[in-house]
């Protein structure tokens, strides 16, 4: 084997790459501004929030509900503005802070759960059923218990977010990590890989968009968790803050309450899917292609 | 690696299958689709067990021993989306222990040297079919074995890449000598890239014919593969296959 033959191989190879390149560079890169992508993915949601708001406007006060009943959204945009300081603020803060432990405490978890439940078959034939059995306990009917065990503070209110949170993430990890086709197990283990580096290196990234998933879809039941929580049995929060308003008809206080919750939510889920796409974005190329 | 024979019986798909390799000998075996071919390269690799018969690759008898002498080389490229070309390729490295920037120092240069040079840190979906399926031949190389095994290793890519990747892969097979158990449906790819032709039947897998197929490697791909001895053979390798 000469060495010059080798040579002209070697850049008959690299004229061929070249050229492979050169035709991805003609498909055509999606090359909008920022701004413009923001509006072509959530102007028509913004359009619709707003047509929603003026119809409700619009019908609260054709038919002259008191206020409450139904309070138009001005109604409670004043709440909003006027019951800030000191109660929706304070309240704000404290639920936020539940939501937010108690998410983290769910999504470790979840994660540790389903990669105990991945990697050891035995345990995972004995605990997801009753895994999957557990979530038909309804965490309301559980909620006043937790209280009388762990009182009036934050702990019951975190037990329940994570009750409620950790779920989606086992399941959705535990899918994610026996996901990986067989064929990418055998190749790695004619590399040498021992059971931990085929966890490591194959499974646990292949896994992460589908935990990611699940951590999108908890992120949505957190704040009703906390809210939950707080009804049981609390004197700080939103849902306390609600509670509260109801014997007083102050029904625009309570729609206030929950939109602050919804905001809440929208961030946090906002929070995971751009925490995904720095850790995770092989996850949104796989679905292009 | 010597002496290796085997034998499976029942439904299975191979049946007493006879196959001796010499050290860093190529060969080829070319079945049709059905005839145990990935079956049989599965067990050499030690992924899985012979059900009669022994399989003997440099010493190693045991499953579990094999796998420690063979890497094998899929027919899907099988890269990991999350990983760079470069670290890809490094993976056999690091499951052995290594440090992650020691495994990607000791893979760089096969870069250089199979024509990836400026691809290192490219993702694979954004390498072509054929660069693909290179930077999976680098990985099979770093796992620093002597024996490879390569099952369809361009089955996947369209017939003008496979001529050009069966070019390519004959200068890399010339620089790095292994021992080379290659198995393909494609005729001319097994007289091309094997030293010796197996032949195995349809189900169950028999050898039927052994081809010594050492053509005159001076010559191109196109005037090897046009040349009266290469067609020649190519005959008898048909007529075998039926």
């Amino acid at each position: 084997m000469s060495a010059t033959r080798h040579a002209d191989a070697a850049g008959a190879i690299e004229g061929s790459a070249a050229r492979d390149l050169e035709t991805f560079d003609d498909v055509p890169e999606k090359s909008c501004s920022p701004a413009r992508r923001a509006v072509t993915s959530y102007g028509a949601a913004a359009v619709l929030i707003v047509v929603l708001i003026g119809l409700w406007q619009l019908i609260v006060e054709l038919a002259h509900y008191p206020a409450y009943l139904i309070p138009t959204p001005t109604e409670v945009a004043s709440s909003l503005w006027h019951d800030w300081n000191p109660i929706l603020g304070s309240a704000a803060r404290t639920t936020l802070v539940e939501v937010l432990i108690g998410y983290a405490i769910a999504t470790a978890a979840g994660i540790g759960i389903a990669v105990a439940l991945h990697l050891i078959g035995p345990l995972r034939r004995a605990v997801y059923p009753l895994l999957i059995a557990s979530q038909t306990i309804p965490v309301v009917v559980l909620a006043p218990i937790l209280v009388v065990l762990f009182g009036y503070g934050i702990v019951p209110k975190l037990v329940i977010v994570a009750l409620i949170c950790f779920f989606p993430v086992v399941v959705n990890g535990l899918d994610g990590l026996r996901s990986v086709d067989d064929d990418f197990i055998r190749m790695m283990r004619t590399l040498d890989a021992s059971r931990l580096a085929i966890f490591r290196r194959v499974e646990f990234p292949a896994a992460l968009p589908l935990i990611f998933s699940g951590m999108r879809i908890s992120a949505t039941f957190a704040s009703i968790g906390a809210v939950f929580g707080e009804w049981a049995g609390s004197n700080a929060g939103l849902g306390y803050v609600m509670l509260e308003a109801t014997p007083n008809l102050q029904t625009a206080r309570i729609f206030a309450a929950i939109v602050i919750l919804t905001v809440v939510s929208i961030l946090l889920f906002g929070a995971v899917s751009l925490a995904e796409r720095f850790i995770a974005p092989w996850a949104r190329q796989r679905d292009r292609t | 690696m010597r002496g290796v024979s085997k034998r499976f019986g029942g439904v299975v798909a191979l049946r007493g299958v006879d196959v001796t390799i010499e050290r860093h000998e190529k060969v080829a075996i070319l079945g049709p689709s059905g005839s145990g071919k990935s079956t049989l390269l599965q067990i050499v690799a030690g992924l899985l067990d012979a059900e009669v018969g022994s399989v003997n690759v440099e010493g190693a008898l045991l499953a579990k021993e094999r796998l420690g002498r063979c890497a094998m080389m899929p027919q899907r490229d099988l890269l990991l989306p999350w990983r760079s070309a470069l670290d890809n390729a490094a993976i056999a490295c690091e499951n052995r222990g290594m440090k992650r920037s020691e495994a990607r120092a000791r893979t760089r240069p096969f870069f250089e040297r199979f024509g990836l040079g400026a691809f290192e840190d490219v993702s694979p979906a954004q390498l072509s079919g054929g660069m693909r399926q290179r930077v999976s031949f680098i990985r099979t190389l770093m796992a620093d074995k002597d024996v490879l095994l390569l099952d369809e290793p361009f089955g996947a890519l369209d017939s003008i890449t496979r001529a050009q990747m069966q070019e390519w892969l004959l200068l890399a097979m010339a620089d790095v000598p292994r021992t080379v158990l290659l198995v393909t449906h494609d005729v001319e790819e097994a007289l091309l890239l094997g030293d010796a032709v197996i032949v195995l039947s349809s189900r169950p897998g028999r050898v039927v014919r052994v081809l010594d197929s050492r053509v005159d490697s001076g010559r191109s791909r196109r005037e090897t593969v046009t040349s009266p001895e290469f067609v020649a053979l190519k005959e008898q390798a048909l007529e075998a296959i039926e």
